[in-house]
């Protein structure tokens, strides 16, 4: 999933500005989760918000939605009447769904609630850490199923750094060594050999280096689009 | 020979004076010089000066702990002139795989011989700990092409290099503590197969473990592709020699160095704070005297790497107590000496 987590109410509050109607947008996918940017704490932040104006001198008028998901337009096409109404959106949804409001009511203040963080999942309760980086060109099947790219702090392919230590990285005792636990995978499996051979360097054009990426399924399309 | 820049080194994959010393067999000696964290060329003729005929070669580190100092190659250069042949170290910390080829081809040009390929340290424990790191390379995949580009006359691309090329004496760094142990000899196998040259350790301090490391070595043949030198460092202080025991990871310093520090100064007055740093200090210098010793003892050690940061002065006083002065001339090499192949 998509992990957030919110913003300071401090730089919530500079990004409101002076707008005095505002909309507290949630998104009931990944962010409700996370417990970062779903209903309930849209409706937190929203009260929280109001209290906070209100002891400022300046209450604002504080609503909130939410709608299942931010990143699609069936789903943020039916609150334009709310969105029209407001001054300032503060979305709660993900960078993506931040965007897609933005992008459907271009003349409307979209600020964001959240910082998004990572793709991750939770490893315990009230513990979530990262996972994937979306490189855009999978290595899980010579790594153990354990990604270096997301998980090692030098996104090494050929590790581990010297600063591998009883299981954890250099940077710190709350980060495991990811190349400490792909060794541990594999020796367990037997199937250390895979990672004996040099990975070569990685094309990263597929990541974030290649620019914005774009996925086009020809199959998938509607054909009227499609023609365009 | 029909390639120019090969006839030039004679045979010597550089013709670097640390490939020479080592290719003659004699058991080399490098030194670090750490640039200072400002413009000041003559920090490094001053090091150099001191480092200069105490060792065959001194590594240049390359922003060092990731804190912003002055560039290896520049204060390699600055090295070179006062007579100190630089080991020029290279982090994929920084740079990406064009800034690091234009840096070597440039370097080259320069005059320098050695590159030590490394990983780099996190910028978290730097002065700029909100930048952003680079690592497209790894330290494998950067020995992998400097070798490249000396070997195969090519850019990491695949596209010939129209032209001399540059040729370095590859270096790539161990840490024989690091985890997990058992694998540290394989990696160590994949530098080698990469291309490395040579090698330096991590400091050593615990030289069982080493001992027991290299044995591992030797079992894969490693001993016999590439030249290991021993990280070896004179100790300052038992503050210095404590927290190198307890908070640096990837050291493995045993307790009788830390007694042995402490023990140094008995005797004399807590006030005679002089006196207490120059016992400190003479015991440093005794302990690595013999660590270098130990070292030369163990099969498949081909030198010794003297790691004295802002202590430049150490340096000679261990080469001699260990032995191992003067440093061993090695003539440079001409279109008369008969092409050793490797």
């Amino acid at each position: 999933m998509i992990v957030a987590e919110q913003k300071p109410l401090d730089e919530i509050k500079g990004l409101v500005g002076d707008a005095r109607k505002v909309l507290v947008v949630g998104c009931g996918t990944c962010v409700t989760v996370c417990f970062a940017g779903g209903d309930k704490e849209a409706g937190i932040l929203a009260s929280s918000l109001r209290m906070a104006t209100r002891i400022d001198g300046t209450p604002k008028d504080v609503t909130h939605l939410t709608v299942q998901r931010q990143c699609e337009w069936e789903y943020i096409d039916p609150i334009g009447d709310s969105i029209r109404q407001a001054d300032i959106v503060l979305s709660i949804g993900c960078g993506i769904g931040v965007q897609a409001i933005a992008e459907r009511y271009p003349d409307k203040v979209v600020v964001p609630g959240l910082n998004t963080t990572f793709l991750g999942q939770p490893s315990e309760q009230g513990v979530w850490e990262e996972r994937c980086a979306a490189c855009g060109s999978c290595i899980l099947g010579v790594t153990g199923g354990i990604c270096p790219v997301a998980r090692c702090a030098k996104q090494l392919l050929n590790g581990p750094c010297g600063g591998s230590q009883d299981g954890v990285c250099e940077i710190g005792k709350e980060t495991p060594c990811a190349w400490q636990l792909i060794y541990d995978r594999l020796s367990a499996q037997g199937r250390l050999q895979l990672i004996e051979e040099i990975l070569p360097p990685k094309d990263w054009s597929t990541s974030r280096d290649g620019g914005p990426r774009r996925i086009t399924r020809q199959d998938l399309r509607l054909a009227a689009e499609a023609a365009e | 020979m029909s390639n120019p820049s090969l006839a030039s080194t004679n045979g010597f994959k550089s013709g670097s004076r640390l490939e020479r010393v080592l290719r003659a067999g004699h058991f080399a000696v490098t030194g670090e010089l750490g640039p200072p964290q400002n413009a000041d060329p003559e920090v490094i003729r001053k090091k150099a000066r001191l480092l200069a005929g105490a060792c065959d070669a001194a590594n240049i580190t390359d922003n060092q702990t990731a804190i912003v100092r002055m560039s290896s190659i520049g204060a390699g250069i600055l090295a070179l002139q006062e007579g100190l042949e630089p080991v020029i170290q290279m982090t994929c910390r920084d740079r990406n795989r064009l800034a690091m080829q234009s840096d070597i081809l440039g370097a080259y040009a320069l005059g320098l011989r050695n590159l030590l390929c490394l990983t780099g340290d996190h910028q978290s424990f730097g002065n700029h700990p909100t930048a952003k790191n680079v690592h497209d390379l790894d330290s494998v995949q950067l020995i992998q092409m400097v070798a490249g580009l000396r070997d195969q006359h090519a850019f990491q691309c695949g596209d010939a290099i129209k032209g001399p090329e540059p040729r370095f004496f590859i270096g790539a760094a161990a840490n024989p503590f690091g985890d997990p142990f058992e694998w540290r000899p394989i990696r160590l196998g994949k530098k080698v197969k990469a291309g490395a040259d040579f090698v330096q350790t991590q400091l050593i301090y615990n030289v069982e473990r080493f001992a027991a490391f290299m044995e591992r070595v030797r079992k894969l043949g490693l001993h016999k592709q590439v030249y290991i030198l021993a990280g070896v460092g004179p100790l300052k202080s038992p503050g210095m020699a404590k927290y190198m025991r307890d908070e640096v990871p990837g050291l493995d310093v045993p307790n009788q160095f830390v007694d042995r520090m402490a023990a140094a100064a008995e005797g004399i007055d807590k006030e005679d704070k002089k006196g207490r740093n120059e016992a400190f200090r003479r015991e440093g210098i005794q302990i690595a005297i013999e660590l270098v010793q130990q070292m030369r003892q163990i099969e498949g050690v081909s030198g010794v790497h003297i790691m004295a940061i802002e202590w430049e002065e150490a340096v000679r006083p261990i080469v001699e107590g260990a032995g191992l002065f003067p440093r061993p001339e090695v003539t440079a090499p001409t279109a008369a000496e008969p092409a050793v192949q490797s």
